[in-house]
């Protein structure tokens, strides 16, 4: 397995210099791959995709049949993060959820930054995620973002963006422990001579934060993990981090609200919840205050949480911060709120809502992704240089049909990882979400998810759209 | 623990036992077929019986041995060629597809994989990952359409391997879960349904004699026997305890003995155990239906005899005591998931 016919191409590659010299970073696993035999590390791969099925580590895909799991694609060759870039990193994603909790915060209260006009009032309003019913909340510790995903991405001029916020219900974290313990059995030799740093205590980490963010007068918390059930795509990450935190994995039907309180039904009677990690998005968990026909929620919670009997994790209303108008504001949030310069910058963003904006989206289509504002997995984006005339008109009319909803990006040339392709490497497109947590303090998990669009020349890296996943490395030193 | 949870481990560890018991059985009746053709009749037509619903199967595949009675000699002469070509009739093919791959059977083994592994999935973080490992392995096995060609052509392979899939998921489980509740409801379904299906194999013996009740005493009816032993996994242990073959040791030892672990005493007497591990409730007293239930079915194995239950009727015993089982069955379903 050689790399002598690799080629960079035009992109930024994470472990090659242009012109092929390789990064002193990748350098031991470089050496590593080098000295395999022919076709070796293509049978460690296959070893590694009967691993993820042996351990059943699927998703299932939206409708599909009832028993239609996917394993999630991975490859073997990692992305590596070096110690000085994830300390910039680590650094610039505190500063982001800082400022992005103080900005929730300041939106279900007195939203001071509409009043001095940094962020338009009728932004939030229209926003999808705006709950009116959070205003005036409290939220232990005054944290509405507990966990956050944020999505960045490198490109060609080698500068990392920040390209969404995911402040809702984040998933993806549990692959990055999975693919590690594969990394670990394939490549021991490597781990052993790289200080590689460890992701394996997120579990513990997350039920810490978990625990600090209880009602105040809870002296034993009792944390549990609310799922829609197993055949959401996600029940596998669900299943997996209340069996590595040790509590509870519920459904809506398993709890009840009474005197005021959150309980689980159990063979012994109900039992008291204090803190829900709720991976069912704000629309489906209280039937009396959001969707009335809501199977997956449960009646009353709302209340429970407005008078502060239990934690819902993350806090109702976040998706008001990640929608993707507002995330054109982020840079002035940041300034807004802690009178910083933003540590890692946006991708320019065209709002086509202003009308000078919209008439150079309309324009120059062909060279932009439009993306709606409030879609997420990778659904109804167009990205222009990729698409058809007609795909083109279509945009165009939904653009001027319904402007708030759209935003446009320059096409990012994503930079590039090597990745097994057959029994070749070849080049493919990396975003990267690590996971940070925010109770009492801040943390950023060092590595996270790298998303790798398979598909020859695609900018796509979601699952649902022919995405795999990378093991990331972040060095020690 | 939730009742939902408390549930789910009840009938993953139910249906685990269900497709490892029907799997031994299709398994013994097979062999049994191998070493006597010409006497097989009526067999498969009583393991459909015990192990499924004989209705069902007619309806999908007509007469389990429909054409037994008018060709008998015919039948023995082609099994012996068919034997030769080392393949199977088209009646036990039917009869492997049917209890084993048939998914419109809910007591197929692979429907009775796929239901304990939907039940494991809703559990996943309550059972330990290598159970769920074992089960999620026993599950893509059964369910892959080569296994399903391979069963036909090698079933003595593919019931090895679900015996050993069986053994494999109980023993994993024993050495790594805590004796919990989850460990405790979890054995109670193992156990009921172990009782359950032991009385039903024994009940065997009742639908092989239907047709005419002439083998009663002969090579035959020991042979029958030794194959009711197999189907309940008993036959080693049988051997070392009573040796020769008899009808009143061998409802002895599957109905009423306390140390063989398949018998139905040993299995109810410890599934009451763990009912009272998971209410605390001591032992000779009820604080529910289930405990009152199971109790009672326990003393009353505990003070009956085999010349009794032979004298009385086997059938009938075992009809009464599937009843009870079933009753206790929903009893609990009350007591603990209805919530």
């Amino acid at each position: 397995m050689k790399f002598h016919s690799y080629e960079t191409g035009e992109f930024f590659d994470e472990m090659f210099y242009p012109g092929g010299a390789v990064r002193p970073e990748a350098k031991t696993l470089f050496d590593r791959i080098q000295g395999l035999g022919e076709g070796d590390l293509a049978e460690r791969q296959k070893g590694a995709e009967r691993a993820l099925v042996r351990m059943g580590i699927t998703f299932n895909v939206y409708g599909g049949d009832e028993g239609d799991e996917r394993i999630f694609p991975f490859d073997l060759v990692p992305r590596i993060v070096s110690a000085q870039e994830w300390e910039r990193l680590e650094r610039g994603l505190q500063q982001r959820i800082r400022a992005l909790n103080l900005f929730l915060d300041d939106i279900y209260h007195e939203q001071k930054i509409v009043r001095d006009r940094v962020v338009p009032r009728e932004l939030i309003a229209s926003a999808a995620g705006y709950r009116p019913a959070c205003m005036g909340l409290d939220p232990p510790g005054a944290v509405w973002c507990h966990i956050t995903g944020t999505d960045l991405v490198r490109g060609k001029d080698g500068v990392i963006y920040v390209l969404e916020d995911n402040l809702r219900c984040p998933s993806g974290v549990s692959y990055v422990i999975e693919n590690r313990t594969i990394m670990k059995e394939t490549f021991p030799q490597v781990f052993s001579g790289l200080p590689i740093r460890a992701v394996d205590d997120y579990a513990g980490r997350l039920l810490t934060m978990l625990e600090e963010v209880a009602p105040a007068d809870r002296a034993n918390p009792e944390v549990a993990v609310l799922t829609p059930g197993i055949y959401n795509s996600a029940y596998f990450e669900h299943s997996f981090l209340a069996r590595e935190m040790g509590v509870e994995l519920v459904e809506g039907r398993d709890l009840t609200v009474a005197g005021g309180g959150v309980h689980m039904r159990t063979s012994k009677g109900l039992q008291r919840v204090d803190v829900i990690y709720r991976r069912i998005d704000d629309d489906f968990l209280d039937p009396n205050v959001f969707r009335s026909d809501s199977m997956l929620g449960v009646p009353g919670l709302m209340e429970a949480y407005r008078s502060g009997r239990v934690t819902l994790v993350n806090a109702p209303g976040t998706g008001v911060a990640d929608d993707k108008a507002i995330y054109a504001y982020v840079p002035e949030i940041v300034k807004y709120y802690l009178a910083e310069e933003p540590i890692i910058p946006n991708v320019p963003t065209y709002l086509c809502q202003r009308d000078s904006d919209r008439r150079y989206v309309l324009d120059n289509i062909a060279k932009l992704v439009v993306k709606p504002a409030n879609e997420s997995g990778g659904y109804g984006l167009l990205i222009g240089p990729h698409a058809s005339a007609a795909e083109l008109e279509e945009f165009k009319r939904r653009v001027e049909t319904n402007p708030r909803n759209y935003i446009a990006q320059p096409t990012l040339a994503l930079s590039r990882v090597p990745t097994l392709i057959a029994d070749r490497f070849e080049g493919r497109h990396v975003d990267l979400r690590p996971y940070i947590l925010y109770g009492k303090e801040i943390y950023v998990l060092p590595g996270g998810l790298t998303r790798v669009a398979l598909r020859k020349g695609s900018l796509v890296v979601n699952s649902s759209q022919g995405g795999g996943s990378k093991d990331t490395w972040v060095l020690a030193r | 623990m939730l009742s939902r949870v408390a549930e789910s481990l009840y009938w993953m560890s139910r249906y685990i036992e269900r497709a490892a018991s029907v799997g031994r059985c299709v398994d013994v009746n097979l062999h049994l077929l191998l070493d006597l053709p010409d006497l097989f009749e009526g067999q498969w037509d009583a393991v459909v019986k015990i192990t499924g619903d004989s209705a069902a199967f007619n309806r999908r595949y007509g007469a389990a041995d429909a054409d037994a009675q008018s060709a008998v000699q015919f039948r023995a002469f082609d099994k012996l060629v068919d034997t030769m070509l080392g393949e199977l009739d088209a009646n036990a093919q039917n009869v492997i597809q049917f209890l084993a791959f048939d998914r419109e059977n809910p007591n197929s083994i692979a429907s009775c994989v796929a239901t304990a592994r939907e039940n494991a999935r809703s559990v996943r973080e309550i059972i330990s990952s290598e159970a769920w490992e074992e089960l999620n392995v026993f599950y893509l096995n059964v369910t892959s359409p080569d296994t399903r060609q391979r069963a036909l052509s090698n079933p003595a392979e593919f019931f090895r391997g679900v015996r050993r899939a069986g053994h494999a998921i109980a023993g994993v489980m024993i050495e790594t879960m805590s004796r919990e509740e989850a460990w405790h409801f979890s054995r109670m379904g193992r156990l009921l349904e172990r009782a359950d299906q032991t009385t039903r194999i024994l009940d065997l013996k009742y639908f092989l004699l239907l047709p005419g009740a002439r083998a009663v005493g002969t090579a035959v009816d020991d042979i029958h026997w030794m194959a009711i032993l197999r189907s309940a996994g008993a036959f080693e242990m049988y051997r070392k305890v009573y040796g020769r073959v008899a009808a009143a040791r061998i409802v002895r030892f599957l109905v009423l003995d306390t140390q063989f672990p398949r018998s139905v005493r040993y299995c109810v007497n410890n599934a009451e155990s763990s009912l009272r591990a998971i209410t605390g409730t001591p032992h000779k007293s009820f604080r529910n239906p289930a405990e009152r239930g199971l109790g009672r079915l326990a003393s009353e194995l505990d003070y009956t005899e085999a010349q009794e239950v032979i004298g009385s009727g086997l059938h009938q015993f075992l009809d009464e005591v599937q009843a009870k089982l079933n009753k206790t069955g929903d009893s609990i379903f009350q007591t603990f998931f209805a919530g």
